[in-house]
């Protein structure tokens, strides 16, 4: 038998009737353990916004990884340890012609594995429907104003095809590291919704 | 939008406890329920609301019940509704781990 049977602590009724459940699903090859503890790294290995900046400190002190992680994201990401289950990455830049929003107009399809927990407006059918027709006027709202000469690109996600936003290194900061670097980038930077 | 989607946004009656957008087991079983749900809804091929509309049946059912005890009322549910279970042998397989 598996070491499981040595539990250290009396397991209560909820805990025997969840080790059941999943055994069962095991034995009946419903589902395997790989996939369960697959699962659980995933969710649990600091999923949230931090991964996304430590990507954005990382390309702005290197310039190699920008390349890399505009060109392949996926591949990128994967190089600090940032892995999603699911769904392609695609970063694009904020540069001084052009600002980068993001959104997804079907439905709320976001790239958690380096942003975490979407925000309520993220979803709301006011964002998704008027970000995309009025980009300018939204963001503006939003604390965000994009000067007259700068182009507004919005991006549109998918389950398939997420988007992060590389916002512009803020002036000031070349005495930085990358860890302090990472403490300025804010969610809202890498959706788009704000500039740093 | 996938089931993970679904269930890393999860909101409202449903929602799992969080800390700062991240998910918080209080103990590793909790973490195996939740995985074990999410596992079994996309290799059924199901909706989460298959899942989601349970727990939150379940939720509502004991409101003072612990969330992640809810999650397990709303997985054997599912498992056995949908026939993969028999409850029996969930009851016996769990009074098996007493000793």
């Amino acid at each position: 038998m598996s070491e499981r049977d040595h539990h250290p602590a009396p397991m209560t009724d909820v805990e025997r009737r969840a080790r059941a459940l999943e055994e069962l699903l095991v034995e009946k090859g419903v589902i395997d353990l790989a996939t369960v503890d697959a699962i659980i790294d995933a969710y649990a290995n600091d999923i949230g916004p931090m991964n996304g900046a430590r990507a954005v400190a990382r390309a702005w002190v290197d310039g190699g990884y920008r390349e890399r992680l505009l060109t392949d994201a996926v591949a990128a990401l994967a190089e600090l340890g940032i892995g999603g289950p699911e769904g392609n990455i695609v970063v694009v830049a904020n540069s001084v012609g052009v600002h980068n929003v993001v959104v997804c107009t079907l439905c709320s399809c976001y790239p958690w594995p380096v942003l975490g927990l979407p925000p309520a407006w993220y979803k709301s059918p006011e964002y998704r429907s008027r970000v995309v027709r009025e980009p300018r006027a939204v963001l503006a709202e939003m604390g965000c104003d994009v000067a007259a000469d700068r182009e507004v690109r919005v991006w549109d996600s998918s389950a398939e095809l997420r988007y992060m936003v590389l916002p512009e290194r803020p002036a000031g900061t070349d005495g930085l590291s990358e860890d302090e670097l990472a403490a300025l980038v804010t969610r809202d930077s890498m959706i788009g919704v704000a500039t740093l | 939008m996938t089931v993970r989607d679904d269930v890393q946004s999860m909101e409202g009656a449903g929602a799992p406890p969080r800390s700062n957008g991240e998910l918080v087991f209080d103990s590793p079983w909790q973490g195996r329920a939740f995985a074990t749900a999410v596992g079994l809804v996309e290799r059924l091929g199901l909706d989460w609301d298959a899942f989601r509309s349970r727990l939150i049946a379940a939720v509502s059912a004991d409101a003072d019940r612990p969330y992640y005890d809810s999650w397990v009322a709303a997985l054997e549910s599912l498992v056995t509704d949908t026939g993969l279970l028999d409850p029996v042998d969930v009851a016996d397989r769990a009074a098996a781990l007493e000793t």
